[in-house]
């Protein structure tokens, strides 16, 4: 059965089914009528066209014509077979006819009046014999070369185009491009249901190919130019706007490997899905936290794809390892794959595309890309960041967490990113080099991070031989220090914290020696008070005794005077 | 008159191999078919007389043939002999020109 597509003004597609396109023009081509593809030499035309009804006859069993006004069947058959596409099987299963017209002007004379019927016959017998649903008129130009009176030529075209109408099937008419006009013979005329463009440039010393909808009746369609590229399974559109922002989001933490960047980034790391970028200058040690990151993957079973733009697979698995990272045994076991290469290997389109088949071939949950800023070599900056669009579009879509580098260059401002993707990245965290004491140590902070609560603070950024730790930077008075000099800060308060603990110290001691002095005056002056009390108490019975003895010698005198003992015992 | 192949309009063209072997192809036997047949014949029996055969094809009776001589314009005649084969399209009716097509007259 074949899959269409109704919009609302009730124009029925047919689903080309080529990568991209369908979703550019909402559903593929217009079902029963003709198509016009334009492009310069050597754009993909024939490709296209080609493609349209191989995928028709394998993927919606629909079967094809193809009239080849320029190749013999055997030379189409020798194009495609690189993108395995069997023709010959496919012609002899019945669902597709490859008819090769050849116009030999030279073999030609016109004499007098005379019609197209012959091409109309040929190409209803093939419609008819296989009930062909698709066909492909490759290039009906070359009818302008090969005849020379135009005037029937146009009116035959018309007629034609009326009737593959009226014959109900889908039809490419491809056509080169035109000095001054869009087509070379004016086709657009003609054929003005839909028409595509394709267009084949240099930028750079690299190719790139774009694809336009330049026009589409009774349906919307994506206006932009669409980058495309001929891969080996065919057509590859790229489409940017099609993709939309309609991705879920995941509240899913992961780990970055580094266990104190998780508690910077609210305690639990970054959100599944999410896009994280790590910017810094030269040496910084994005790759190292890169490495962090894949492993950390790695080590939760996840997969991980590591595109390396400046270093080989085992440069950074060597490197890696001298900072205790190892990351030998996840790209044994299939966990991790490396995918490197110079940047300057291929077009923008071609990387992106390369990314798209080998994410949808090993489809990883972790994707590094490292760095970004490489990619500038290779396309201007509008082109990099319609890219990683795209890329992080792409990612998001398959709920692919993304870490990836950006080198700063010296001088250029650091809350910059070159490539202007901070609006795109969820994540960022910047490494920046002090320079402080003649030494240069790393910071890290997070210049944001969407959705979580995270640290403001800046974290001392060391590559040990356990892998990356982040310090606590030292924060007082003189700002914040790190390296050596918060060493050296950290040590001088040490010993001034000794100092003031030796103070109190010995005010302690001194405390407890006045305290034992002062225990020990009063001791004597508690002495002093208990022998004088002695010395009263003796004095109180000396004073007694003495009373005593007055009394008894007045007794004894009183005696001797024999006064009264009464009255003086009262007295006394 | 006109009948489909193969046709002797001739009596001399009964015998087995002729110099001059034509091939007509046509769809249904519409004004312009028959007047390229006949402007065909006078041309033969001016130029030709005894030395050719010519076969009419109707494609709306047999469309597999166009394929075969790469047929795309009709009418159109096709000289098969004398080689190199010579394809002349149109109702015939310029003379001058399907004598040159045929290689009886030099090209100008």
């Amino acid at each position: 059965m074949t899959e269409t597509h109704i919009t609302q003004t009730g124009i029925v597609k047919v689903p080309t089914g080529i990568e991209g396109f369908d979703e550019i023009t909402g559903g593929g081509l217009p079902q029963g009528r003709p198509a016009l593809v334009v492009g310069g030499a050597g754009s993909g035309k024939t490709l296209f066209a080609m493609e349209f009804l191989v995928r028709g006859a394998l993927a919606y069993n629909e079967p094809g014509v193809f009239v080849a006004f320029e190749e013999t069947t055997e030379e189409l058959a020798q194009n495609v077979a690189s993108l395995n596409f069997d023709l010959k099987g496919l012609d002899a299963e019945g669902r597709i006819i490859i008819d090769h017209l050849r116009i030999e002007r030279s073999e030609i004379e016109e004499t007098g009046e005379y019609d197209l019927e012959g091409l109309f016959i040929r190409i209803g017998l093939a419609i008819d014999s296989i009930g062909a649903k698709r066909v492909v008129l490759d290039t009906i130009e070359a009818l302008f070369s090969g005849l020379s009176n135009e005037m029937i030529l146009r009116s035959e075209l018309r007629r034609l185009f009326r009737w593959l109408k009226d014959k109900g099937v889908t039809a490419i008419i491809t056509a080169e491009q035109g000095n001054g006009k869009f087509t070379r013979h004016g086709l657009e005329e003609y054929v003005s249901d839909a028409v595509i463009f394709l267009d084949h440039r240099i930028e750079n010393q690299l190719s790139t190919r774009r694809v336009r909808v330049v026009k589409y009746r009774g349906s919307t369609h994506g206006t932009n130019e669409y980058p495309f590229l001929i891969g080996k399974n065919g057509f590859e559109v790229l489409p940017i706007t099609s993709l939309g922002l309609k991705h879920a989001a995941s509240t899913e933490r992961i780990s970055t490997g580094v266990a104190r960047l998780d508690t910077m980034l609210g305690g639990h790391g970054p959100y599944r899905g999410s896009t994280i970028l790590i910017s810094g200058t030269a040496g910084s040690g994005k790759t190292s936290l890169a490495a962090h990151f894949a492993s950390a993957a790695c080590q939760r079973g996840e997969k991980c794809i590591y595109f390396a733009f400046e270093e080989s697979e085992s440069q950074i698995i060597r490197n890696m390892r001298s900072i205790g990272i190892d990351l030998e045994p996840w790209s044994k076991s299939g966990l991790l794959r490396f995918e490197a290469l110079r940047p300057a290997q291929y077009g923008l389109e071609m990387h992106l595309a390369r990314m798209h088949q080998m994410i949808r071939e090993f489809e990883p949950q972790v994707m590094v890309l490292d760095p970004i800023t490489d990619l500038m070599a290779i396309g201007s900056q509008t082109d990099v960041k319609a890219m990683l669009v795209r890329v992080i579009d792409f990612l998001k879509s398959r709920q692919i967490t993304a870490f990836f580098t950006s080198l700063t260059s010296g001088g250029a401002a650091l809350e910059q990113s070159e490539i202007g993707v901070s609006s795109l990245i969820d994540t960022w965290l910047l490494v920046r080099e002090v320079e402080m004491n003649g030494e240069r140590t790393r910071g890290l902070y997070i210049l944001k991070s969407r959705g979580m609560a995270h640290s403001n603070q800046i974290r001392e950024f060391l590559l040990t031989d356990h892998g990356v730790e982040l310090i606590d930077v030292y924060l007082g008075a003189n700002g914040a220090l790190m390296g050596s000099a918060r060493l050296a800060q950290e040590a001088s308060l040490a010993a001034e914290d000794e100092a003031r603990r030796q103070a109190v110290e010995r005010r302690g001691a001194a405390l407890e020696h006045k305290r034992k002095l002062i225990e020990a005056q009063v001791a004597a002056l508690q002495a002093e008070l208990a022998s004088e009390e002695t010395e009263f108490q003796k004095a109180i019975e000396y004073e007694k005794h003495s009373d005593r003895r007055a009394q008894q010698d007045r007794s004894a005198i009183a005696r001797m005077r024999q006064a009264e003992e009464l009255s003086l015992s009262k007295k006394g | 008159m006109m009948k489909t192949t193969p046709q002797s309009p001739s009596p001399s063209s009964t015998t087995a191999v002729k110099a001059w072997e034509l091939r007509l192809y046509v769809a249904g036997q519409t004004a312009r078919s028959l007047a390229a047949f006949e402007n065909l014949k006078k041309i033969c029996e001016e130029h030709l007389a005894g030395q050719y055969h010519i076969e009419v094809i109707d494609l709306l009776e047999q469309p597999q043939l166009a394929r075969g001589d790469q047929i795309i314009a009709l009418p159109t005649l096709v000289r098969k002999l004398p080689v190199p084969i010579r394809k002349i399209i149109g109702d015939l009716s310029n003379t001058e020109r399907v004598l040159v097509g045929l290689d009886l007259r030099p090209r100008a």
